[in-house]
């Protein structure tokens, strides 16, 4: 059994390294070590926050990219898991794409960007899409595994005890299949941001990554490093959450038992 | 629950006339002939790959055979043909014990009633206070307890059990094997029971038939009176018998 992983214990003792982190870099920017047009002081960091957060500007800049990540990310995550729902479940149409998608699949979907910028310019739609298509093979390939792995002894008893399709899908096949749509899922959501960085950064006229391009032009490394750690925060902040949903519909599972 | 009034021993609750079974070139089962009365305790023995499980999985339904015919008779009102319970419990992970014995009742009672009856079963089982606990938490007998109270749920006609109790320790086997003994005796259910342990074929069975290169070679009654006990003269009798026919054909 692994060790219990969200004891207070372990939670706090995950802090500490970060926590460290930020103060030394803290004294190696007074002490001059580290310059301010290299890495600004993370208190120097805190203030770029203040200064958007009062002006507004970073709500909105936020809200814009989160849009667009969670958007990208369900229109790409529920086609991905209903192909792979689809090819899990059907023979013919598993033969019919899957071979076709594996393909697709090996072309990295930031290559696509120049075309992508062609088909949409720098519009909504091209981030989404983006966002979108990277999103959409961990989910699929993930929830095809998951269903393919369902234990057949499982299936079989399901069926002796009268389950019809629809019952099995429910009571044993996606329950199956849960634990790698939740690996899927994480997965997604790191590619989720990496995309959306990406393509913020390359074409945009708002959000995050926008706001980090603007700032660049005026030499305002603090606001870079700000939209930075915020990039990263909210990717933890999606992770957690897809955690969390993980713990809670995962509690039969022997990894997920913290005992009472 | 069927009285035992009602209990006509000259019925048959199922009847395999001339099956065969083979699996590409290689037969499996050739010509079996098997009639057993409703309320039986069958036991059927045999080496490993002999052919028990496929048997098993043609009276449950699960396979057709290649030839020949199998004849179920039509169960009474409030119950399902055939239950089968295998040597893994198969209990749904992420299905609490209540729901998994409730998975019984699929199509048969509505949930309200269906968890209910569970309820009750799992204490007939001697797992009176598990209802919400997961499968992954109890021990390799509790799960075939689980797994007994699902089977048993929908009053099963024929209860057909492919060595159930094969992976469990010595002393739960025992313990299993008296639950077994004692449910089948206070419901009534015709009991076909696959074993490779011949002294629990003596323990508990009415019949025991002993299955080679897939025929019947040896088809006795166990005339021992209820309730038994392992280790008594008369079961080494029979139990002789037994392993002498298995180990005879060893030689030939
Ligand atoms: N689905 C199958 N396909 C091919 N061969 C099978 C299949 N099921 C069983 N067999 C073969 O049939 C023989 C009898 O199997 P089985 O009935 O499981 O034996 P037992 O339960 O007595 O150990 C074995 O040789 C096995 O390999
Ligand atoms: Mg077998």
């Amino acid at each position: 059994m692994p060790a219990p992983t969200n004891s207070r214990h372990a939670v706090l003792i995950g802090w500490v390294l970060p926590v460290l982190i930020v103060v030394l870099w803290e004294t190696l920017s007074r002490a001059g070590v580290i310059t301010d047009n290299v890495l600004p002081a993370p208190t120097a960091v805190f203030a770029a926050f203040l200064r958007f957060l009062q002006t507004g500007e970073l709500q909105q800049n936020i809200g814009i990219s989160a849009w667009r990540a969670l958007t990208g990310f369900a229109i790409g995550g529920s086609i991905g898991f209903g192909l792979g729902l689809a090819n899990g479940l059907s023979a013919l149409s598993r033969n019919l794409t899957d071979t076709t998608l594996q393909m697709v699949r090996n072309v990295p979907h930031l290559a696509l960007i120049p075309l992508v910028i062609l088909w949409f310019g720098i519009d909504e739609e091209a981030k989404l899409f983006l966002v979108a298509l990277g999103v959409f093979f961990p989910i699929y390939v993930n929830t095809l595994l998951g269903i393919q792995g369902v234990d057949p002894q499982l299936v079989e008893m399901g069926r002796t005890y009268g389950m019809g399709k629809r019952k099995l899908l429910i009571k044993v096949i996606l329950p199956g299949a849960l634990p790698s749509i939740f690996t899927g899922m994480r997965y997604g959501l790191g590619i989720m941001w990496l995309t959306l960085i990406v393509a913020e950064t390359i074409s945009a006229t708002s959000g995050l990554g926008y706001m980090a391009m603007q700032a660049r032009e005026f030499l305002q490394i603090d606001v870079v490093v700000l939209s930075i750690l915020i990039y990263a925060l909210l990717g933890k902040l999606a992770d957690s959450i897809a955690r969390a949903l993980e713990r809670f519909s995962l509690q039969w599972h022997p990894a997920f038992q913290t005992g009472a | 629950m069927t009285a035992m009034s009602s209990f006509n021993f000259a019925e048959p609750a199922f009847s395999f006339q001339g099956v065969l079974r083979r699996f590409g070139e290689k037969s499996v089962l050739s010509s079996i002939d098997l009639t057993v009365e409703k309320g039986q305790f069958l036991a059927i023995i045999g080496k490993s790959g002999c052919g028990k499980s496929t048997l098993l999985r043609l009276l449950a339904g699960l396979d057709q055979p290649d030839g020949g015919h199998i004849i179920r008779s039509p169960v009474s009102d409030g119950q399902t043909a055939t239950r089968v319970m295998f040597q893994e419990p198969r209990l749904l992970p992420w299905a609490r014990v209540l729901e998994n014995v409730a998975v019984g009742l699929t199509g048969l009672a509505n949930r309200t009633e269906a968890l209910s009856r569970a309820h009750a079963l799992l204490a007939e089982v001697g797992l009176a206070d598990r209802d919400n606990d997961w499968p992954a938490v109890l021990s390799g007998g509790q799960r075939q307890r689980v797994a007994l109270a699902r089977a048993l749920i929908g009053q099963p006609g024929i209860l057909a059990l492919d060595e159930p109790l094969g992976a469990l320790d010595a002393l739960t086997r025992i313990e299993m094997q008296h639950l077994l003994s004692s449910v089948w005796q206070r419901q009534k259910f015709t009991a076909v029971l696959v074993t490779h342990d011949v002294s629990e074929a003596i323990l508990l069975a009415d019949r025991v038939v002993v299955l080679d290169a897939g025929k019947i070679a040896l088809d006795i009654a166990i005339t021992i009176p209820r309730p038994r006990r392992h280790g008594t003269p008369e079961a080494a009798h029979f139990e002789q018998m037994i392993l002498g026919h298995l180990l005879d054909d060893e030689r030939a």
